[in-house]
């Protein structure tokens, strides 16, 4: 599904990612973690497409298909999703417009019909279960005045609403008390399918009790440094990174 | 800034606009040029008795003695008013009595424009005095209007039929001695509407006029003249779009609301004149008076969304002269590639308890400017006067301008009075949130700015909201990033 190779990106002058090989199969739960700094989220962001990292070398395959030329509309449409650390506020907007505005733009790259009121309304209430969110949120402007809990359910909404081939969500832990995270997590871990994939950056263990990963990978410096299975999580969690990065060199 | 942003704000400046073309209808103009003998030429073209001409006349006097104002953050090029054709009017082959009779090729416009002026406006529940040209087309539901005594024509009906009521309120909230264009206005005003509420009665529907320019050359003189009797209701909608032109057109509307006590009058404008090319070239200039007078306990509301004009000079403005009255001005103005605005409001606060509340939210792209300014006086005796007004201003790339030139002019210490004002762009992280869920960037940025001005578009009356909605869409079509 994903096959990543050799990839560098920089932003300005400094390079951030400096060879990344990641290669992820439908049916299977990645997770990522590492230092703070060491390029986890600037992988997302690039996978993603954001425009303020360069990619200097390297290739990614997407669904058979190059992914780097794309556009980031063009990635979203073909079942790639961001759940981002910090959703964007967007006043006025109504969270039920966005989300039927993206939706029927996914509808419309597969060559579907746009969805009527009523059928959407009943996916948005499906959905919205999943993470327990609170119904009006939907009626709310994107983000705007939504607690770090919300916003996190939010972009699990969202997902559930898209149902991407694969899931790229950055620390979509951090900031969650411990309710919250059990549902969040679950969230997820409902939606995970043998034909998606999901990506999860994340600093804790305790994410993982509930989204078991296949692989774990630690980034150190713009690269994957380790790659173990879950109990390398469990290890991190008690030793932390040094024995890890003190056996690194460059 | 990314080159995607810059591609979207080149992109905004390529896109056309959508409603440029030109009817092809014998039109009556008379030669261009100002003078008492045009004045008179106008008024006896359109039948009027001695006293109106009398008024214009005295107005073309003054108006001698003006000097066009220099004070708006404008350029305004030189305009050569001895080069303008003060009149043009669709040669009328008969009376019309039926939508059978309208000029087939008129009728084509109004299509193009999407004015329902057939059985459409049966269901919509809309009055339309459609005015092309000057000269009112075609009124309908009148006969509905009539029944609850409504008056709802075009003001060269009303000088002939309603005399008295005419006489007694035209220029007394705006007059010609008001300013140099409302002097202009006073002399040559060619066509508009007039709209008398009786007492106590609650108009039915949504009483709208479409106007547009037509002619080449000629500018356009409208004057609006709505009566909202003690205790009445109305709520007033005017729209226009006007189709591409090379030279300047010059535009000089007065719009005149007399809100008696305890009346309530909403007035609605969404403004679409053709806003000239990406390098500024033709474009309507649009100077434009509007005021109203708020008796005791009345309500003025004053709703604007404003999209084109290649210069926009206009203050929707409430005097509120009546104990407990109160006045709102909400709007929305958006310029693009050259256009210039400078737009808002003054709230004169004399009664007692008066109140008023202005929110104007600008939207600049491209090298466009756009003012806000804005008066707020209490005057000695208007105790416990309230105001809050809220400016915000959204960018569109960095090569435009916003402006705020808000006055506060307080002579009651009692008053109450706020003032908020926001600057912002649509930021790099927005615009990447909402790519990322499968937005373009073009359906992104018309997304973003119709959120931002969604405070005043509620405002709007329904069918009005969805198509000032499209009109803030389409002056951003083609921005694909």
């Amino acid at each position: 599904m994903l096959k990543v190779e050799n990839l560098h990106a920089s932003v300005g002058e400094k390079d951030i990612l400096r060879g990344i090989n990641l290669t992820v199969k439908a049916g299977e739960v990645h997770a990522i973690m590492g230092p703070n700094g060491s390029g986890k989220s600037t992988l997302a962001s690039v996978l993603a497409g954001n425009e303020k990292f360069t990619v200097t070398q390297g290739s990614v395959e997407f669904m058979g298909e190059d992914l780097l030329p794309m556009p980031i509309e063009e990635r979203s449409r073909k079942g790639l999703f961001l759940g981002f650390q910090y959703p964007v506020e967007i006043p006025g907007v109504s969270m039920a417009n966005f989300m039927k505005m993206a939706v029927n733009e996914q509808r419309k790259a597969r060559g579907e019909e746009p969805l009527s009121a009523a059928e959407y309304l009943r996916m948005m209430k499906e959905k919205s279960a999943i993470v327990e969110l609170d119904s009006k949120l939907t009626s709310r402007a994107v983000n705007e005045g939504f607690s770090g809990g919300e916003k996190k359910k939010n972009e699990i909404f969202q997902m559930a609403m898209l149902d991407p081939k694969l899931a790229i969500l950055d620390e979509t832990d951090s900031g969650l008390d411990i309710d919250a995270l059990r549902i969040v997590a679950t969230g997820v871990t409902r939606l995970h399918t043998n034909e998606n994939a999901t990506v999860v950056i994340t600093h804790y263990q305790r994410l993982l009790d509930y989204i078991v990963p296949d692989y774990v990978h630690v980034l150190y410096k713009g690269r994957i440094i380790y790659t173990g299975d879950k109990t390398l999580a469990l290890r991190l969690e008690k030793e932390g990174y040094d024995w890890l990065i003190n056996n690194y060199e460059e | 800034m990314s080159d995607n942003s810059r591609n979207i704000i080149d992109e905004l400046e390529k896109s056309d606009y959508k409603y440029g073309f030109v009817t092809d209808i014998d039109t009556d103009v008379i030669e261009s040029g100002l003078s008492e003998d045009v004045v008179r030429r106008i008024s006896e073209k359109k039948g009027e008795p001695e006293w109106m001409l009398e008024r214009r006349l005295k107005a073309y006097r003054h108006w001698l003695t003006l000097e066009p104002p220099t004070w708006a953050h404008l350029t305004i090029p030189q305009i050569d008013f001895q080069a303008i054709s003060y009149y043009a009017a669709p040669k009328p082959k008969k009376q019309l009595n039926s939508m059978d009779e309208v000029d087939p090729e008129l009728k084509r416009t109004f299509d193009k424009l999407g004015i329902p002026l057939e059985e459409q406006m049966a269901l919509a529940g809309v009055a339309v005095d459609a005015v092309m040209d000057s000269v009112s087309v075609k009124t309908t539901f009148k006969d509905t209007l009539a029944e609850k005594g409504i008056i709802f024509c075009s003001i060269s009906e009303a000088i002939k039929e309603h005399p008295e009521l005419v006489k007694k309120y035209l220029g007394s909230v705006v007059p010609h001695t008001d300013n140099f264009y409302a002097a202009l206005n006073a002399a040559v005003f060619s066509d508009g509407s007039f709209c008398y509420i009786p007492k106590g009665v609650r108009c039915p529907m949504e009483l709208s006029t479409y106007f547009r320019i037509n002619a080449s050359g000629t500018g356009q003189f409208e004057r609006t003249l709505i009566v909202a009797d003690e205790g009445s209701y109305v709520s007033y909608l005017e729209g226009c779009t006007a189709p591409q032109r090379d030279e300047n057109q010059l535009h000089a509307a007065v719009v005149e609301i007399i809100v008696e006590k305890d009346a309530d009058v909403k007035y609605s404008t969404v403004q679409n004149w053709y806003p000239g090319d990406k390098d500024g070239k033709g474009g309507i200039f649009n100077f434009v008076t509007k005021r109203g007078l708020c008796k005791q306990g009345a309500h003025l509301s004053w709703t604007q969304v404003e999209t084109g004009s290649a210069l926009t000079w206009k203050y929707p403005s409430c005097i509120l002269l009546g104990d407990n009255s109160s006045g709102e001005f909400y709007s929305v103005a958006m310029t693009n590639n050259r256009q210039q605005a400078d737009t808002g409001t003054k709230m004169i606060h004399i009664g007692r308890n008066t109140r008023s509340r202005i929110v104007s939210k600008g939207i600049s792209a491209g090298l466009s400017e756009n003012s806000y300014r804005g008066l707020v006086r209490v005057a000695k005796g208007a105790e416990n006067a309230r105001n809050y007004s809220q400016c915000d201003s959204l960018l569109i790339g960095d090569r435009c301008g916003a402006h705020t030139y808000p006055v506060i002019d307080c002579h009651n210490p009692s008053a109450i009075l706020e003032h908020e004002a926001t600057t912002s762009k649509i930021s790099e992280e927005q615009l990447f949130y909402c790519n990322q869920r499968g937005l373009s960037t073009e359906d992104a940025v018309g997304l973003i700015v119709n959120g931002y001005a969604r405070e005043v578009l509620a405002k709007l009356p329904m069918e009005f909201a969805v198509e000032a909605q499209k009109l803030l869409s389409i002056s951003l079509e083609g921005s694909v990033g």
